[in-house]
């Protein structure tokens, strides 16, 4: 048992140890809105931060509202001077559910992808 | 009428070379992009402790289980190095050590038997976040220690591997969309029916049958980072915002010999924590009965993610 205990608290203590900034093959970190958010007013664009930095020509973010129309500025882009944040503009959009959709290439050549909604009251 | 035939072959010569030059800058120019291992659309399946991946990748693990079991109390360092050859195919090589202290006293260590395997990822939906594979696994015999149980017949696995995750269920229950099985289903064939050993004390030839058994098992995971990049960011911090709920169900189930019908295995709750290059993990292994284990034991992985360390050298396929 006490091994058990003691290798419970040192991997514990392992994984403390890790800085955030180590983690993810370009995985998000966060997001504004964040995922699953429900926000009093629309914001001005939707922000994506990544865990680590992106290929600008290969990774592209879409904002849908329940339609399924895009409703986006479709100025999506990895930010020039932050490779680690994805981004695009909106207009002022209604109250209801909106839907993002990113797809991404870390500078390591893996792919990966993703969605989530938020709701504007 | 044969020049304007001449001219119009000359026109579509360098329209072909045109394009062909177009397809070849721009294939050139794109830099080499893959699907991270063990993918299915937004869906990332880990690398778990007993049951074995449904996806092929280039990985090297390491496991570090401590089990009582009925006869002896066993503590089994393996290795595990994974190779592919095509993006959808891939070899293993695979090693133990074992130390085990008997219950009737005294104890003995060394290596288990050669473990080779091959496995085809033939089946990957995005959509449905599920993805399958077939395989076969090879068991060396006489390439182990004998004192530890290694035996000196092979056993050849023919396997069928499956994942799926849940990220498909409807928006009501969009907090069960972290949710994802995996399993394994795989017949244990072995090249020899029995063994016939000399018995000093009766003067006959004792018999004993090699059975042939069933290894199946699945794993159900609750993913954290599922939930807060596509769900409902919760406001999970490092290191909980990288880990993974598990829990293993490995068993295996006599169908032959004297021991037909009879099950063997754990469940084995834990946690994985995925790195940009290393996956680790902890779990607890709890016997099913008294066939398989007297006590709680434990497990401890440490995995590398070869294709994100070396991901244009040894961490690529061979041909792709």
């Amino acid at each position: 048992m006490k091994l058990i205990l003691m290798m419970v608290i040192s991997f514990m203590a392992f994984l403390s140890i890790f800085p955030e900034t180590c983690i993810g093959h370009a995985f998000p970190d966060h997001s504004d809105p964040n995922v699953g958010a429900t926000i009093a007013s629309c914001p001005e664009r939707v922000r994506i931060w990544f865990d680590g930095a992106l290929e600008p020509a290969f990774s592209s973010i879409m904002v849908h509202n329940t339609e399924g129309k895009m409703v986006d500025k479709r100025d999506g882009r990895v930010n020039p001077s932050d490779p680690t944040l994805l981004e695009v503009s909106v207009p002022q959009l209604p109250a209801g559910s909106y839907h993002v959709f990113w797809n991404v290439l870390a500078r390591d050549g893996h792919r990966t992808m993703g969605d989530y909604t938020f709701v504007i009251k | 009428m044969g020049n304007c035939a001449g001219e119009n072959l000359r026109r579509n010569r360098l329209s072909i070379a045109i394009i062909s030059g177009f397809a070849l800058v721009c294939t050139l120019a794109i830099p080499f992009s893959a699907w991270a291992h063990g993918f299915a659309g937004k869906r990332f399946f880990p690398t778990t402790f007993k049951v074995e991946d449904p996806f092929v990748s280039d990985e090297f693990s390491i496991l570090f289980s401590n089990l009582k079991e009925p006869d002896a109390k066993t503590t089994e360092i393996s290795i595990d190095y994974s190779k592919r050859i095509i993006p959808n195919l891939g070899i293993s090589i695979g090693e133990s050590y074992l130390h085990q202290e008997f219950a009737e006293g005294g104890s003995a260590s060394g290596f288990g038997n050669l473990e080779l395997g091959a496995k085809y990822q033939f089946l990957t939906s995005a959509e449905h976040e599920a993805l399958f594979s077939l395989g076969v696994s090879a068991e060396i015999g006489g390439t182990g220690a004998s004192r530890v149980g290694a035996e000196s017949f092979s056993v050849i696995s023919p396997t069928f591997y499956f994942g799926k995750g849940f990220g498909d269920l409807p928006e009501s229950l969009k907090f069960l969309r972290p949710f994802a099985i995996t399993g394994v289903i795989a017949p244990n064939f072995p090249t020899r029916n029995s063994n016939v050993t000399f018995n000093a004390d009766t003067g006959e030839n004792d018999i004993e049958r090699n059975p042939t058994t069933l290894t199946w098992g699945f794993t159900l995971q609750y993913s954290l980072m599922y939930l807060q990049s596509f769900v409902k960011d919760i406001g999970l911090g490092a290191p909980f915002n990288r880990m993974i709920l598990v829990t293993e169900f490995p068993m295996e189930t006599c169908l032959s010999a004297d021991c037909k019908g009879k099950i063997t295995g754990t469940v084995n709750p834990g946690i994985l924590w995925i790195a940009k290059y290393i996956e680790l993990g902890l779990a607890a292994q709890i016997p099913i009965n008294d066939r398989s284990g007297k006590s709680v034991g434990i497990l401890g992985l440490f995995h590398l993610f070869i294709d994100d360390l070396f991901p244009k050298s040894i961490g690529a396929p061979i041909f792709h």
